[in-house]
């Protein structure tokens, strides 16, 4: 029901069977495919959205090319990460953000 | 006579929109013209100050003292008042160099005997009041009567206290020239038409200079060009306005080249906001990366923990600037009828509250609160030196 | 000492421009914030992937791998990827000094460059225009544009039971992407009736002859939804999504010209995804930093230069027509900007394909445009703006206030600076007799304070 990854056996480009990597997010483990963006290995790892707006709205991705800023996170400490523009690495340590949480 | 005195207020930014509001109530038929939209240009470019620690004992700190007193009573009686985002936060003032404390702490001592609550805090005051300020520093002043409003919102709704007592507002209307009879000012040429009034306030900002030669009477009013940065928006992290001591040095400098001195403080959308500059380059607008990287510096200097915090904007803004750093305030000693308010140099929304109680008391006849002498138009920096 | 020409974006128009300039004995710098080139359209797959047949999802694979091999390879070229421009530093008679940030997206301590170029070409590209409805901002609506991001780029699908909606050709090509990757879309609703479309694009078609490319490869994406008996709607598109948390159905139904909706023909369709795309908006941070004169679009002259001096525009930011038309410009663009001979014959034969490549994207636009009723489609708890959760109705009472209604609702202050909501609030304002200027943006990409106030690292020698 969620995004899913293409399974390489599938891939019509015919891609290199997956190298796994694991991230953290909000200090559980996701696993993900080198080569993935963050914000894929989110959607696969079956987050629709990690983000909340002012009112705690949830946010996602939506425009998957870096001009929305919906898909912020923090990465290695760095807020306000993009998380379609940045690779995954393995041992990446992703927290979700929260305009309500972090508000006065 | 029982006819009303008509004025028209030219600009419709913080100070022409306050004293719109005050010669409205005061029984003054008031029309508001402006060449844009209200609070469009410098007013809407600022960070919104209302301070006084910035002001050394004189006549400035005294208009600001005024204007601090005058602002809530203003704000309790207007409604609507919350896009003013008023915030009594004070002010923290930090010197990071030896010099520096030494200088800062003699113009505080100077500023509680001018009457301004100035307490310098040590260390564990300093982190408990700004837990992400830096600990390297050499003396810190707080001052409790400093605050800060949303510039534009304070504007608008200044005006719209102005209309609601009757005032009328025209923008999209540039003043063009002066109509005069006998010697007097007797209204004004506009790209849209004719007003006659019987007295015309000059409150055009930066481009008062521009605006008094079009009518014949030119003051020495010029802009001084400034930028902020804002970053994305925050936990709360910045609890004041926190600025460093070299600030007022920064103020007072007639220095062509950038002057730059860093002031931080949040506002009510969570983000941060970082300046300041100082330069004067005409009213050339293009945003200079170099200078938006000085205020950067500066302001890690204060913040270092801020280090890892995006910067998603940037704007700048003209400060009318007089040459010796006065704003100027009164009637014009060679065109009866034309009266000035303008050349607050960076601290027009603060002062905008004492600047229009001044003028309408001017204007009816009354003695000032405060000596309004200082502010005259009819000074050196302000005639002397016009072209 | 041969000239230095500067080109941001290598995608379709970037890369021909970075291309025609080396060709024109220039020195090229090529900047673009992605690892790879290729921009949206070839957007490729990391090369963790290793894949053996990447072309396999492309259009025009072959032309470009060879140009961005033969570019990339150059000596008098220097790539520069994962790099922001964040900054145009305006100078007089010259272009402006270009300043950026270099290291993985949105990341820390990245090292700041400058660059002075003798010609600065802008190829930025486009983003998806969508416009609000109810739900839109709920997760699992996506802009066509991440659909295909995600599939071309990494092979990620959004959703199994997907519906595409908007306006355009685009949405065939994301449908392809889905359904080659074994979704199942539901169906492809095209907002604006057939007639529309029809005279849109329909008189005088010789005039898109050079484009017969683009035509072949939509009636490929067309015989490809027929295989898969997709339906593809005209005059009907998604007025709203509801779900828990996320979009779990959405509400179609179908529209009149204008795009106000035809009573009593709503449909609900449970889905795990939605894409909309309502056309496509220029990137015009950096062309407005210039000083460019902009007019919905950048204005260029015959030579693909802008009013500001020195400085080229290539691609959808002069007009929405597609990669071939984008390579086109920016071939046009880079030969000229590295002081090539502007008379050569090849030259007229590509002024030539260009004004087609114009004429195309004329027809686009009459073929999709946006229709004013799509205004009725909100209810005042609609968000216009993603970014600060600004609703329609607080938008509509702050215009009616006479404040600034930016200051008071926030629209177009929060991260995206007013990327997505601009062109939505803009109308929206218009319509109440409020006119908005064009949204400034000094800082054309974020970057840290720390980057920000460390000094610039100079260009190095070449």
């Amino acid at each position: 029901m969620s995004p899913r990854l293409v399974r390489s056996e599938d891939d019509a480009t015919g891609r290199r069977p997956d190298t796994p990597l694991e991230i953290r997010v909000d200090g559980d483990a996701m696993a993900g495919v080198q080569g993935q963006t963050i914000a894929g290995v989110l959607l696969a790892g079956g987050l629709q959205a990690w983000r909340e707006g002012p009112s705690g709205a949830p946010r996602g991705v939506f425009c998957g090319i870096g001009v929305c800023f919906d898909c912020l996170v923090t990465v290695n400490g760095e807020r306000d990460v993009r998380a379609c523009r940045r690779r995954a690495h393995d041992g990446d340590v992703v927290t979700t953000q929260s305009r309500a949480q972090e508000a006065r | 006579m029982l006819s009303v005195t008509r004025v028209l207020v030219c600009g419709a930014g913080i100070i022409g929109a306050a004293c719109a509001r005050e010669l409205a109530l005061a029984g003054f038929a008031v029309t508001v013209l402006d060449r844009g939209g209200p609070a469009a240009a410098t007013t809407s470019h600022g960070e919104g100050n209302v301070l006084v620690s910035d002001k050394g004992p004189g006549p400035e700190l005294e208009l600001a003292k005024l204007s601090r007193r005058l602002w809530p009573e203003i704000l309790d009686g207007l409604p609507n008042a919350g896009t003013v985002e008023w915030d009594a936060k004070g002010g923290i003032v930090v010197a990071t160099t030896a010099a520096g404390a030494e200088t800062l702490t003699a113009f505080a001592e100077s500023q509680r005997e001018a009457g301004v609550a100035a307490e310098p805090m040590d260390a564990t005051e300093l982190a408990a009041a700004e837990p992400n300020v830096t600990k390297d520093f050499a003396a810190a002043v707080h001052y409790p009567e400093d605050a800060q409003v949303q510039p534009a919102g304070a504007a608008t709704t200044l005006l719209a206290g102005a209309l609601r007592a009757g005032a009328t507002l025209r923008t999209g209307c540039e003043v063009l020239a002066a109509v005069t009879e006998g010697g007097r000012i007797t209204g004004v040429r506009t790209s849209a038409g004719t007003f006659h009034a019987d007295v015309v306030i000059n409150a055009a900002g930066p481009w008062s200079g521009d605006l008094a030669s079009r009518l014949g009477a030119p003051v020495d009013v010029r802009p001084r060009r400034g930028e902020v940065l804002v970053t994305t928006p925050m936990p709360p992290t910045v609890f004041h306005k926190v600025y460093d001591a070299d600030y007022v040095g920064a103020v007072g400098s007639g220095a062509e080249d950038l002057q730059a001195s860093a002031v931080v403080e949040s506002t009510r959308a969570g983000t941060i906001l970082l300046g300041s500059s100082r330069r004067r380059v005409g009213f050339d607008d293009r945003i200079r990366p170099e200078v938006l990287s000085v205020i950067a510096g500066k302001a890690l200097k204060l913040f270092p923990m801020l280090a890892g915090v995006p910067v998603m904007r940037a704007y700048g803004g003209f400060r009318p600037y007089v040459p010796d750093h006065l704003p100027v305030i009164g009637p014009d000693p060679r065109l009866p009828g034309l009266w000035h308010a303008s050349g607050h140099e960076g601290a027009g929304i603060g002062l905008s509250a004492g600047t229009a109680a001044i003028l309408r008391d001017l204007l009816l006849d009354k003695p000032p609160e405060i000596d309004a002498g200082p502010f005259r138009v009819d000074r050196p920096a302000v005639l002397g030196e016009a072209s | 000492m041969s000239r230095h020409v500067v080109v941001i974006g290598a995608g379709p128009a970037g890369l021909g421009a970075a291309a025609a300039a080396l060709r024109a004995g220039a020195r090229v710098t090529l900047v673009d914030s992605a690892e790879q080139p290729g921009g949206q359209y070839h957007r490729m797959l990391p090369g963790a992937y290793d894949a053996a047949h990447p072309g396999r999802l492309h259009h025009g694979w072959d032309e470009f791998d060879r140009t961005r091999r033969h570019v990339l390879a150059h000596r008098r070229c220097d790539w520069w990827p994962e790099s922001a421009v964040w900054a145009l530093d305006r100078l007089d008679d010259r272009p402006p000094r270009v300043h950026v940030v270099r290291g993985p997206a949105d990341g820390a301590g990245r090292e700041r460059h400058v660059l002075d170029p003798d010609a600065l070409i802008l190829a930025p590209g486009a983003h998806d225009r969508v416009l609000p409805f109810p739900g839109w901002d709920l997760p699992g609506v996506f802009t066509a544009g991440a659909a295909q991001a995600l599939a071309k780029g990494e092979r990620l699908v959004i959703g199994d039971r997907v519906v595409i909606a908007g306006s355009g050709p685009f949405l065939l090509p994301v449908a392809a992407s889905l359904l080659e990757a074994g979704s199942a879309v539901l169906e492809v609703l095209e907002a604006n009736t057939a007639a529309t479309v029809a005279r849109g694009w329909g008189s005088r078609p010789w005039q898109l002859a050079s484009q017969s490319g683009k035509a072949a490869e939509l009636a490929e994406y067309t015989a490809l939804l027929a295989r898969h008996r997709v339906p593809y709607r005209t005059g009907r598109t998604v007025i709203e999504a509801r779900g828990d948390g996320r979009a779990e159905e959405v509400v179609t139904a179908r529209l009149r010209a204008d795009w106000s909706v035809v009573p009593g023909t709503e449909r609900t369709v449970a889905v795990d995804a939605v894409c909309v795309s309502h056309g496509f908006t220029p990137q015009l941070e950096l062309p407005v930093a210039a000083g460019c004169a902009i007019d919905g679009f950048v204005r260029v002259n015959d030579d693909q230069l802008t009013t500001a001096p020195g400085v080229y525009a290539a691609g959808e930011i002069t007009g929405i027509a597609g990669a071939p038309a984008a390579r086109t410009e920016g071939l046009l663009a880079g030969w000229l900007a590295a002081g090539g001979e502007p008379g050569a014959p090849e030259i007229r034969r590509l002024r030539r394909r260009r004004d087609q490549g114009r004429a195309f994207a004329a027809r686009l636009a009459s073929a999709h445009p946006i229709g004013d009723g799509w205004t009725s489609w909100l209810s005042p708890g609609t968000t216009i703006c993603r970014c600060e959760e600004t609703s329609y109705g607080a938008l509509c009472a702050a215009a009616g206030s006479g404040r600034s209604v930016r200051l008071e609702t926030r629209a177009g202050l929060g991260p995206c600076q007013a990327r997505i909501c601009g062109p939505t609030v803009a109308e929206l304002l218009a319509r109440r007799g409020i006119q908005t200027t064009p949204h400034n943006r000094p800082i054309a990409q974020p970057l840290r304070l720390g980057e920000l106030a460390y000094p610039t690292r100079k260009e190095s020698a070449r």
